[in-house]
């Protein structure tokens, strides 16, 4: 019974938080297109002239953008690679008859709980480090040299890591889809005929669809921004080999203090999330209404 | 007391409109059943009538006065859910005391009416449990429950047996029935099978795309339908409707008659048997190649050696035969 | 499916599942059991796994050193307080969606949904002049507020899934009945919205509790939680594997416990309803 009066009042309890999101979007976007075109250093106090699209020459020229968007996309690309795969993997091992199923389970998701901080501490000095490590020390077991993963890969190594922390969400979502998967639907292909393989493929792939969508936008707007793990680990390198574009922005800004510049690699940040969201909303919308 | 007159209402959602003015009287004590196939408008007359829905038009009046813009609660009315609505945080006795609370009841009345009401629906030993520990059944009961502690003016059941299997059905049905002959309370009632609103009510409305086809006892819809649509929706097994030359030597567009006023024996008409539907007491046949209709269906008694493939010969029983117009009208 | 599975199938599922769950679980446990090590055994070579003298030197000195008690209610004051000051400012939006939809809902749901996918980068610069003008660089107020608002969306959709999911028709019952609308809320509502309540907090708690990326840029020593606490390790102290172990342990024990109780909401929160 949706009244004049209750449609009211819906719009009076709705109205904080849309104004505080759009304040939020609003002030500091407007902020950041404007500061993206003056010239604007924090260590250089004076006037701000405004120079246009200065700014953003210099940062799309700058050798460091290049990489960063390969790295960028490198890191979203990999992991979601990873933990997709391993997602649907370790979701139809845990979808078994098996004894322990409550203690199984609260092991995989444990690495999601854990701040990316820690993680990226603990894999970068305790595993990753090519003395003490424990990778190097089983790598002596093995007769093999040891192996400075940070330095010499760092970017599959942050990569490595990452995957870490988010295959336990693909696979606790995955895993929740496939359960809800109406068994009757299996015995039916059973009956049908079809083998394990086959049930795998026609029926409970196609059911995890709309799961593996999900996955894939959620994780997509968090990767974009890792941040915290490059920061622990590598700091971007060595040299600019795993830096970022949010990693990238974040060095111009409060590293060189060059608000300008970094304003720019703001906005192409924006751009850049955009037509990934743009492709990712139309998807998830879909499914939304399904 | 609980007489409900609908005077030209009318409902609109955006601009289909649902319901065209529409007038009916409910009397007081009277056991109605609105029916009809699924989206007839049943429904949403009876939450108009409950004040869910906002009338676009007319006048409710109950024991008359008017009730168009009343809320819900000072309708004097409770509502059975199809899906009980039951409060599943609440334990059995708080369902049923919860209108009582918000009436400001005090607790020993209250106390008194839940146990009442508790026992005349077989219900207590089950008061401290939670609606989730209950069986369907149950969970019908004491929604009738939380209905009848308000001692209101009228009942309103909307589909309420439609979640049941098909035994349960039966007793509910006959435990509604005993209760309305107990309480002698006004109940409007919404299903949209026909063997439900032919049992229970007093008086049935049926209802087609928010129209109101007719209205009267059982058996007056059984022997009198106004129409084609009534004719063929009440009765089961479905009436037979033969149209062309059989019926133009009736006078009539159409002709109807009931499967169970056609007799196997020497007659007009001959056909072959079908399939035959064996319940025991009763046999239907579906017999072909009439020249009549695709199908004729017959009930004959349960005892019966006819088999699919034999020709037999059937004979209505002419003053039980229904004749239509070219709109669907009766003829009388 | 209720079907007899021959136990040594049975056997063979657990076997893989318990070794890949214990793989995936290693690097926290080979973190807990090290915070207990001392620095030589944390090194030993070849490494040891349960047979040390326990201590529990590493968790002291972490405290002396580094006041990890202070950080440690940074962190608490944080996360709670932006999910708090989240729920109070969501609660009434998402019910309202839920409850009047209108034809804009989906849109300003979908909106709200989209400011997530704004990347914080591109608001970093902005966001930090405005701190430092206003003073809020390195306060707990100021990262409550930046929590706040980056987590609304999530909170807003999270208690709409929930609001959404109490049937109508018990509250047009409730109506019936002759409950107002205070009390429809009261007595029929909100017993029925707690559980969802309490899960969009928990879930709200570990994502504030974990936030790094507005963490390590606007706070420095005096508000800083946990997570900018630990980065401190990044360098020289990180070498020192016990202590660094044990002062992950401390960082990661209270969220890793909620998680686990949390984890069925988890689903259902993060990925707004639309996996059940």
């Amino acid at each position: 019974m949706a009244t004049q009066h209750s449609r009211a009042a819906a719009r009076f309890m709705i109205a904080p938080s849309v104004v505080l999101l759009l304040a939020w979007m609003l002030i500091p976007l407007g902020m950041t297109i404007w500061f993206s075109l003056l010239r604007y250093n924090l260590l250089m106090p004076g006037d701000n002239p405004f120079v246009g699209f200065e700014n953003y020459s210099y940062f799309l020229t700058d050798p460091a953008f290049q990489t960063a968007i390969v790295n960028t996309l490198l890191l979203v690309g990999g992991i979601l690679l990873i933990t997709v795969c391993g997602g649907i993997g370790l979701a139809v091992l845990l979808d078994q008859p098996m004894w322990g199923t409550g203690i199984v389970r609260i092991m995989v998701i444990s690495p999601f709980f854990v701040m990316p901080t820690v993680s990226a501490l603990v894999w970068k000095n305790m595993f990753m480090n090519p003395v003490n490590g424990l990778f190097a020390y089983v790598a002596g077991v093995l007769g093999l040299p040891a192996f400075d993963f940070l330095t010499a890969a760092p970017l599959a190594s942050i990569i490595g890591i990452v995957s870490w922390q988010w295959l336990p969400f693909a696979t606790l979502i995955l895993l929740t889809a496939m359960q809800s998967l109406d068994s009757e639907q299996l015995e039916a292909a059973e009956i049908d005929g079809a083998s394990a393989w086959s049930r795998f493929y026609y029926i409970k792939l196609p059911h995890l669809a709309r799961a593996i969508t999900v996955v894939v936008l959620i994780q997509t707007i968090f990767l974009l921004s890792i941040f915290a793990e490059i920061y622990v680990t590598t700091a971007g390198g060595p040299g600019n080999a795993s830096i970022n574009l949010t990693y990238l922005v974040f060095q111009e800004s409060l590293q060189r203090y060059d608000v300008g510049t970094a304003s720019a690699g703001g906005v192409v940040a924006i751009i850049l999330a955009n037509i990934v969201a743009i492709f990712l909303m139309r998807m998830i919308g879909k499914n939304l209404d399904a | 007391m609980g007489r409900i007159t609908l005077d030209k209402v009318q409902k609109k959602f955006g601009e289909t409109e649902v319901i065209p003015p529409l007038d009916l009287t409910i009397e007081d004590g009277e056991f109605v059943v609105f029916v009809g196939p699924s989206g007839c408008g049943k429904s949403t007359l009876l939450r108009l009538i409950a004040g869910l829905e906002d009338v676009s038009g007319g006048e409710i009046r109950i024991d008359g006065t008017n009730a168009t813009d009343l809320p819900p609660a000072k309708r004097r009315l409770a509502m059975v859910f199809q899906s009980y609505a039951l409060y599943p945080h609440m334990t059995v006795r708080k369902n049923i005391a919860f209108p009582l609370k918000m009436a400001g009841m005090d607790e020993a009345e209250k106390t008194r009416r839940v146990e009442r009401a508790a026992s005349v629906l077989n219900l207590a030993d089950y008061l401290d449990r939670r609606p989730g520990q209950l069986s369907g059944g149950q969970r019908q009961r004491v929604a009738i429950g939380r209905a009848i502690v308000r001692e209101p003016a009228a009942f309103l059941f909307d589909e309420p047996l439609s979640n049941l299997d098909a035994a349960l059905r039966v007793g509910m049905r006959l435990e509604i029935s005993e209760l309305h002959k107990r309480l002698e309370t006004t109940m409007i009632y919404v299903t949209h099978d026909q063997v439900e609103a032919m049992t229970m009510a007093d008086k049935i409305v049926v209802l087609r795309a928010g129209h109101i086809e007719q209205v009267g006892s059982p058996l007056d819809l059984y022997r009198t339908p106004r129409n084609r649509f009534v004719a063929e929706f009440i009765g089961s097994p479905k009436m037979n409707i033969v149209d062309g030359e059989e019926a133009s030597r009736h006078d009539a567009h159409a002709i109807g008659i009931r499967p169970e006023h056609i007799d196997v024996g020497e007659g007009p008409w001959e056909g072959t048997v079908g399939v035959s539907e064996h319940l025991g007491s009763d046999t239907f046949f579906h017999v072909h190649d009439t020249g009549l209709a695709d199908v004729v269906t017959v009930r004959a008694p349960g005892e019966n050696s006819h088999r699919a493939g034999d020709r037999i010969s059937l004979s209505p029983q002419m003053d039980k035969l229904h004749r239509f117009d070219w709109e669907g009208l009766r003829i009388a | 499916m209720a079907r007899a599975v021959p136990n040594s199938v049975k056997a063979r599922n657990t076997a893989i599942a318990w070794i890949i769950a214990i793989l995936i679980f290693f690097p926290i446990l080979w973190t807990i059991l090290t915070s207990f090590k001392t620095e030589g055994a944390a090194i030993a070579d070849p490494p040891v796994f349960l047979f040390f003298d326990w201590t529990m030197e590493n968790y002291t000195t972490v405290q002396e050193r580094s006041d990890y008690f202070g950080h440690f209610m940074n962190s608490v004051i944080i996360s709670v307080g932006s999910t708090v000051l989240g729920l109070a400012i969501a609660i009434p939006a998402a019910w309202a969606m839920a409850f009047v939809p209108g034809r804009q809902t989906k849109n300003v749901l979908m909106w709200m949904l989209s400011t997530k996918m704004l990347p914080p980068v591109g608001v970093l610069v902005p966001i930090y002049l405005i701190f430092r003008d206003w003073g809020l660089l390195d306060t707990r107020v100021g990262l409550v507020i930046v929590l706040t608002l980056i987590n609304l969306p999530i909170i807003v959709w999270m208690l709409y899934t929930y609001f959404r999911e109490i049937p109508s028709d018990i509250l047009e019952a409730a109506r019936m009945d002759g409950a107002t609308l205070q009390s429809e809320v009261i007595h029929v509502l909100l017993p029925m919205a707690v559980p969802g309540i309490a899960s969009t907090l928990l879930l709200n708690i570990i994502l504030a509790w974990n936030e790094a990326f507005w963490t390590l840029n606007l706070v420095a020593a005096n508000a800083a939680p946990l997570t900018a606490f630990i980065a401190s390790y990044s360098s020289p102290e990180g070498l020192f594997y016990a202590k660094l172990s044990a002062a992950s342990t401390m960082a990661i024990a209270p969220i890793l416990i909620m998680g686990w109780f949390s984890q069925k909401q988890l689903v259902r929160g993060l990925t707004f309803g639309a996996v059940k």
